[in-house]
């Protein structure tokens, strides 16, 4: 249906700087996650020689044991941003049942929903995290699957949801008192449809500015289990890969090659999703659109003398 | 009391008293927003419920459309009490439709006008066909001069001026065959130079359709013209009513006077000009 994505496209976010950066380093990333694990040798594959500075033959030198860097760092951009993208899955829909319910039915509902959701939001998140993690992996009958990087983000999912539930709440109620949606109920629209289908495609840009949030909380939450231990030891995350370094006492014997890569690319990705959310944001709010734009105004016309600046009037 | 094949297509409203609880912090104090309204709308008919802001007359509209549910009195159909769920409240919206007063607020900014008007048509007949729904869709558009429908079924409403949002809006109250129709103030929000143009329109479909109209304004000159009974309401009671000719020439309440002496007549054109100029 042709009006089908035109209808989508005032959603989406005006193609601007940010945008544009943003997608390249995470579109970069992921393709790295892809591509990359193709044509590395196997990130278990301890035959090197250790602790090898980058080479032609190692890109990013080798760690303790022989690992070629490069080759873990591709899987572990794979790992991590599984573990990001599941994360983030469940995330999103805990808030959307625990914020747009309770927004939208009101009442005893809403406030069972949200002393819920206030009790998640206060509890700090990384201690909850470890307890349910470590608790998690030492029960039994879970065999591999309590190693694995799925298990972790399971529980960085439902640790994470909270502040978004928090935002959807607020949008929803605001939403549910339009009166389109009075007009639904009206015309014999059921509940489950007032909500999914007039709803909540007016809440896209928000859901998509925080799917990404919750992306980036997990890929952080799991890099700082991980470092401490916690993480999912069967697979390899940029998390793991930092830990290891930290156990090989990489920055004690200068083997930089070990722990900036898996950093960097975590700073990378945070900053990649952060600006496409701040695009994101400026659908939501076009007043921050202009702020920019406004600001460079005000600066050009301080320069030409004109205008009124910090120091007074000029002209 | 007639009896029940006498109130056959009859929408009645029996005591509707709706109370709002206000929580100021701790403290709770009661909004009496309706007390005690009756009335009935007749196939055919219109109704004007006339008032000032505040005076109860959307709660009113909300309670007829089951937006609320009334703190007691009852909302009674061809004789029988309407039911608040189920499929009895399906039956019920079938009937009654409403057209909101925000032809911006009450369309879906995301979705086509089509959307809009196929949605109660499917709800209401599933048993049609998508063909069937597509082409009494563009029929509906082209009852409120909407025409050509082609052009206007897949446009969103950003893309519609007042005037045709608020005609799409009546078009949509039309669509599951309603008998009866609450027009919550449906002009309020227009220019004055398209209102009368939506008002035909309701009027001239009231006719081709024998609806009962339940018109709430706060305009008395449009409340006469196009109603048989106005209702007078102030601060959640009727305070009076009548035919409208009576209410408008023959006012019996002091309400009612002052109403009329605050609409705009050509007799006292400027005026409020020469009291300024000359009262200093």
């Amino acid at each position: 249906m042709a009006d089908a994505r035109s209808r989508f496209r005032t959603l989406l976010p005006r193609r601007s700087a940010k945008l544009v950066g943003g997608f390249a380093i995470v579109g970069a990333i992921v393709l790295f996650a892809i591509l990359g694990p193709l044509i590395a040798q196997p990130p278990r594959d301890s035959d090197n020689a250790s602790l090898q500075q980058p080479s032609a033959e190692h890109w990013l030198g080798t760690s303790k044991l022989g690992y070629d860097v490069f080759s873990q760092l591709a899987w572990g951009t794979q790992g991590s941003l599984m573990i990001g993208l599941v994360a983030g899955i469940i995330a999103l829909v805990l808030a959307v049942v625990f914020g747009v319910l309770a927004g939208y039915f009101g009442g005893f509902a809403d406030e069972a929903l949200s002393l819920f959701t206030n009790i998640m939001l206060v509890i700090p998140g990384l201690p909850l995290v470890m307890v349910i993690a470590a608790y998690v992996q030492r029960s039994e009958g879970l065999g591999d699957f309590a190693r694995s990087s799925v298990l972790v983000a399971i529980v960085l999912g439902i640790t994470g949801w909270a502040g978004s539930a928090v935002v959807l709440r607020a949008q929803a109620k605001s939403l549910r008192s339009r009166e389109y949606v009075a007009a639904a109920r009206v015309a014999g629209e059921k509940a489950w449809r007032v909500i999914f289908v007039e709803i909540l495609p007016n809440l896209v840009p928000l859901l998509a500015a925080q799917f990404i949030f919750g992306i980036i909380f997990a890929i952080l939450g799991e890099a700082g289990l991980s470092y401490l231990g916690l993480g999912a030891t069967g697979s390899i995350t940029w998390g793991t890969m930092l830990n290891d370094a930290q156990t090989g006492q990489a920055v004690g014997t200068g083997a930089w090659w070990w722990f900036v890569p898996p950093g960097a690319m975590i700073a990378a990705l945070g900053a990649g999703l952060s600006l496409i959310n701040f695009a994101i944001d400026e659908v939501v709010n076009p007043k921050l659109r202009l702020a920019p734009e406004n600001a460079r105004k005000v600066r050009r016309a301080a320069r030409a003398g004109v205008g009124v600046t910090e120091t007074g009037v000029i002209a | 009391m007639r009896d029940i094949r006498q109130r056959a297509g009859i929408l009645e409203a029996q005591h509707l008293v709706k109370d709002f609880r206000l929580r100021d912090g701790v403290r709770l104090s009661t909004l009496h927003a309706v007390k005690d309204v009756s009335f009935s709308l007749e196939p055919g008919r219109t109704v004007a419920l006339v008032g000032e802001s505040g005076s109860g007359k959307s709660t009113i509209a909300r309670m007829m459309a089951k937006l609320e549910t009334p703190s007691s009195g009852r909302v009674i159909i061809d004789g029988k009490p309407s039911a608040d769920r189920g499929r009895g409240l399906a039956q019920y919206r079938r009937d009654v439709q409403m057209v909101f007063q925000d032809p911006f607020g009450s369309l879906n900014p995301f979705h086509t006008i089509r959307h809009h008007l196929e949605r109660p048509l499917r709800i209401h007949h599933p048993g049609w066909s998508s063909s069937q729904v597509r082409n009494h869709a563009h029929e509906l558009l082209e009852r409120v001069q909407l025409t050509p429908a082609s052009r206007f079924a897949d446009r969103r409403p950003h893309e519609l001026s007042g005037g045709q949002r608020q005609r799409v809006a009546i078009a949509r109250a039309l669509a599951p065959g309603a008998r009866f129709i609450v027009a919550d103030e449906p002009v309020s929000m227009l220019d004055v130079s398209i209102r009368l143009g939506v008002l035909n329109l309701l009027a001239d479909l009231q006719r081709e359709e024998r609806l009962g109209v339940l018109y709430i304004t706060h305009d008395l000159a449009t409340a006469r013209h196009f109603s048989d009974e106005i209702l007078v309401m102030l601060r959640g009671e009727i305070v009076e009513r009548g035919p409208s000719d009576r209410v408008i020439l023959d006012p019996q309440h002091e309400y009612t006077k002052t109403l009329l002496d605050a609409a705009a007549d050509p007799e006292n054109l400027g005026m409020l000009r020469d009291e300024v100029r000359n009262g200093g």
